[in-house]
């Protein structure tokens, strides 16, 4: 077999996480308007402050437009042909995993994620947000004994309303772009952490995304505060079934580190990417944003985007506090037809900030890789640091790379850096493995995995086994 | 071992390889001499089986196996190492990585037992005695910022471990200082075998100082013009490529 054929081949692999789980399902109807957004708070019980929130949100999304700067292309979307909310039936909020049902339990099981502790991965705590609703979530105890809370978020409106009101939309306000606007009016529901001060989260919290309903849009947020001098590594992955259709996923993740706090978050995302003629799969159109509000504070992204027919997406980092640290690491597979355009802000205000760019995007098929990254470096911001570094890898004839840097500097004391390649996978490097015995296949892999590296390696170990897989890769000897 | 019959190849619609016919026995080494552009790196490649090189004509056995219809690594898998001219970067995968993936999946394809991370770093230690190599060259990626002379020694080294039937080095003398060539080629003598043979492929006399072959060919304009011993190697020293161009049209014009 040629080699082409083989990198074809690897990229077609089918999408192993496309079944439906029959599950009895709480709907409302499609559509947006006011009675819906006051439909989804009542649902949750929330406080007037939430109401009023969400409303505000959505007086303001409608002055708005869907944003068209990105290289991305698809048909406007119907808002109005959406259902925005979807949840698995049950009687009340289950108070233990017994309770959950166990249809949705086996869903997670052959996703690979178990919900049952003692099944668990050691030393990884579980969100799992099913549709529109969080079904449940594991060692919620054990962190509460640190003061941790980990829980969803609309347990969280409820319990710690008083935490929820002072950051909410603290990083993220509504009025960003269309989406977060979207989202803060119908969200339905997501991950909440809090990490009290001085305390190291001694587990990965995670939080697993699960699309099910039809012709449903899922709109999570995520809100991780982490308080003087604490650490917490924060895991994301999702899924989806496959739908001809395509579905929109629009959420909001929201991160604050005050002083000499640290915030590691790692996605991640295997939505479904439609099929190989670009029909159907997931737009994922996510604003991620962390605010290194504190001095020392550090905020880092690590995402490897392999799913989505679109990725409209860009983790940035605020650096507010004097020596604050953003980084950025980031792989981005596109194949078929999927598009993605993805990259992050790092906005320099504070004194000695320093930021990371790494952006590995890698093109097959019809695939569309953009990276689009900001660097601004404020007036006050003296003697800041910023690195970046972008590098395209072509598997195809067909697909493209594209890259947009954008530097903006009002300090003459910053130092910037910026490296950017493009390579097509190399007949010769091919040729090389194989000649070694290795098969056209694995030396793919194994060209792809190097090339990615850099990024694999900021990943938590069992999250790096999945990026891995993901890829088609063997792990063995590569990160660490 | 290998039989070369009547082999004519071509690389991009363009024949380069007029008709070679070459044998090769167990525990011989074959030096294969020529000027630029006469197919000598041709030959080896389409022996390992790269991709886009055609061939027009002609067969070649392995042990009695009919290689052209080979996949690049069942060849490699049924004892066939190329040593190349200028070895191949792979950003990100360290050099024992890369190697041991290699020696398992040869060792696999053969029914062996494949080598666990301490077995291969023992016999790598080993191996790069060999050659003389720095360990720390195992850590970094394949070839990536490796100098000329080390990615020859790399080469050499990934011979030994690899223990192939055949091995085809493809100017592995190019661009070394003296003293790497020493090394290089005592590396290769000491991996000189009964039952593994050697084809030098080589612009220069002055490799075959160090490395004795058996038998010496000289390629030209595709076709393997004169063989010979040793001594052929020398009379090309002393006189250059010019007199058997000169020859080899005179004997043409002879039979046509």
């Amino acid at each position: 077999m040629s080699a082409n054929s083989n990198i074809e081949e690897l990229a077609n692999r089918e999408y192993k996480y496309g079944f439906v789980t029959d599950i009895e399902t709480d709907t409302i109807p499609r559509g947006l308007n006011e009675e819906i957004i006051r439909l989804i708070s009542a649902k949750k019980n929330e406080p007037e402050f939430m109401l009023d929130w969400r409303l505000k949100a959505y007086r303001h999304w409608q002055t708005m437009k869907d944003p068209t700067w990105a290289n991305v292309h698809f048909e406007p979307i119907n808002y109005q042909d959406i259902c925005y909310y979807a949840a698995p039936k049950m009687k009340s909020k289950p108070k233990s995993l017994d309770e959950v049902d166990p249809e949705l339990l086996a869903t997670y099981e052959k996703l690979g994620i178990p919900l049952r502790e003692r099944d668990l991965l050691a030393g990884v705590a579980v969100d799992a947000v099913f549709d529109s609703i969080s079904v449940a979530t594991t060692f919620k105890e054990k962190l509460a004994e640190l003061g941790i809370i980990f829980c969803s978020f609309s347990e969280a409106v409820q319990n710690h309303p008083e935490l929820v009101r002072r950051y909410l939309g603290d990083v993220v306000p509504f009025t960003d772009n269309l989406f977060a606007a979207l989202n803060s009016a119908v969200f339905s529901d997501g991950s909440f952490c809090y990490i009290p001060k001085g305390v190291r989260c001694p587990m990965e919290l995670s939080t697993y995304f699960r699309i099910n309903a039809a012709s449903t849009g899922q709109f999570e947020r995520t809100l991780i505060i982490a308080d003087e001098g604490s650490y917490v590594s924060y895991l994301e992955g999702c899924t989806a079934p496959m739908r001809d259709e395509n579905q929109l996923h629009a959420a909001v993740v929201e991160l604050i580190a005050h002083d000499n706090a640290q915030i590691k978050y790692s996605t991640v995302q295997n939505w479904y990417p439609g099929d190989k003629n670009g029909k159907g799969g997931i737009f994922n159109f996510v604003t991620k944003r962390g605010k290194c509000k504190g001095v020392n504070s550090k905020i880092s992204w690590t995402q490897v985007e392999t799913g989505s027919a679109i990725t409209w997406k860009y983790p940035s980092c605020i650096l507010m506090g004097d020596n604050s640290i953003g980084e950025f690491y980031s792989v981005a597979l596109t194949n078929n037809y999927q598009q993605a355009d993805t990259g992050t802000k790092m906005i320099h205000m504070g004194k000695n900030t320093r930021s990371t760019i790494v952006s590995k995007g890698i093109s097959a098929g019809h695939g569309q890789n953009t990276y689009r990254g900001m660097v601004k470096i404020l007036k006050n911001a003296d003697n800041a640091r910023n690195y970046s570094r972008c590098d395209s890898l072509l598997l195809s004839d067909k697909c493209g790379a594209h890259t947009f840097p954008y530097i903006e500097v009002k300090n003459s004391t910053a130092l910037m850096e910026h490296e950017a390649s493009t390579s097509k996978i190399g007949e010769d490097q091919l040729f090389y493995c194989q000649q070694r015995g290795i098969s056209s296949e694995a030396a793919v892999s194994m060209i792809v995995n190097g090339f990615c590296k850099e990024v694999f390696k900021e990943l938590p170990m069992e999250f790096a086994v999945e990026a891995q897989k993901l890829l088609g890769v063997s792990l063995e000897g590569c990160v660490g | 071992m290998l039989e070369i019959k009547g082999l004519r190849a071509q690389v991009e619609g363009k024949e380069i390889l007029h008709g070679i016919d070459l044998c090769v026995y167990p525990g011989e080494v074959h030096a294969i001499m020529g000027p630029n552009g006469s197919g000598k790196s041709t030959l080896a490649k389409v022996l390992a089986g790269r991709e886009g090189y055609g061939i027009v004509n002609g067969e070649v056995r392995f042990n009695g196996k009919n290689l052209l219809v080979m996949q690049p690594e069942d060849r490699a898998r049924a004892g066939i190492f190329l040593g190349f001219q200028y070895p191949v970067e792979i950003p990100g995968i360290s050099n024992m990585y890369f190697l041991k993936t290699a020696l398992n999946s040869i060792r696999k394809n053969r029914g062996l037992e494949e080598l666990d991370a301490m077995d291969f770093l023992a016999l790598a230690k080993e191996k790069m005695k060999l050659v003389d190599m720095d360990e720390s060259l195992m850590r970094r990626a394949v070839n990536e910022g490796f100098s000329g002379g080390e990615k020859k020694r790399n080469e050499i080294f990934q011979m030994a471990v690899l223990e192939p039937q055949l091995a085809i080095l493809d100017e592995t003398d190019s661009g070394l200082d003296i003293d790497a060539l020493k090394t290089i080629a005592s590396g290769i003598n000491a991996l000189r075998r009964q039952d593994r043979a050697m084809i030098l492929v080589t612009h220069y006399q002055r490799l075959l100082n160090y490395i004795v072959p058996n038998k010496v060919h000289v390629l030209l304009d595709g076709r393997i013009v004169r063989s010979g011993g040793k001594e052929l190697a020398l009379e090309l020293e002393e006189k250059g490529y010019g007199w058997l161009e000169e020859e080899t049209i005179r004997e043409q014009a002879v039979n046509s």
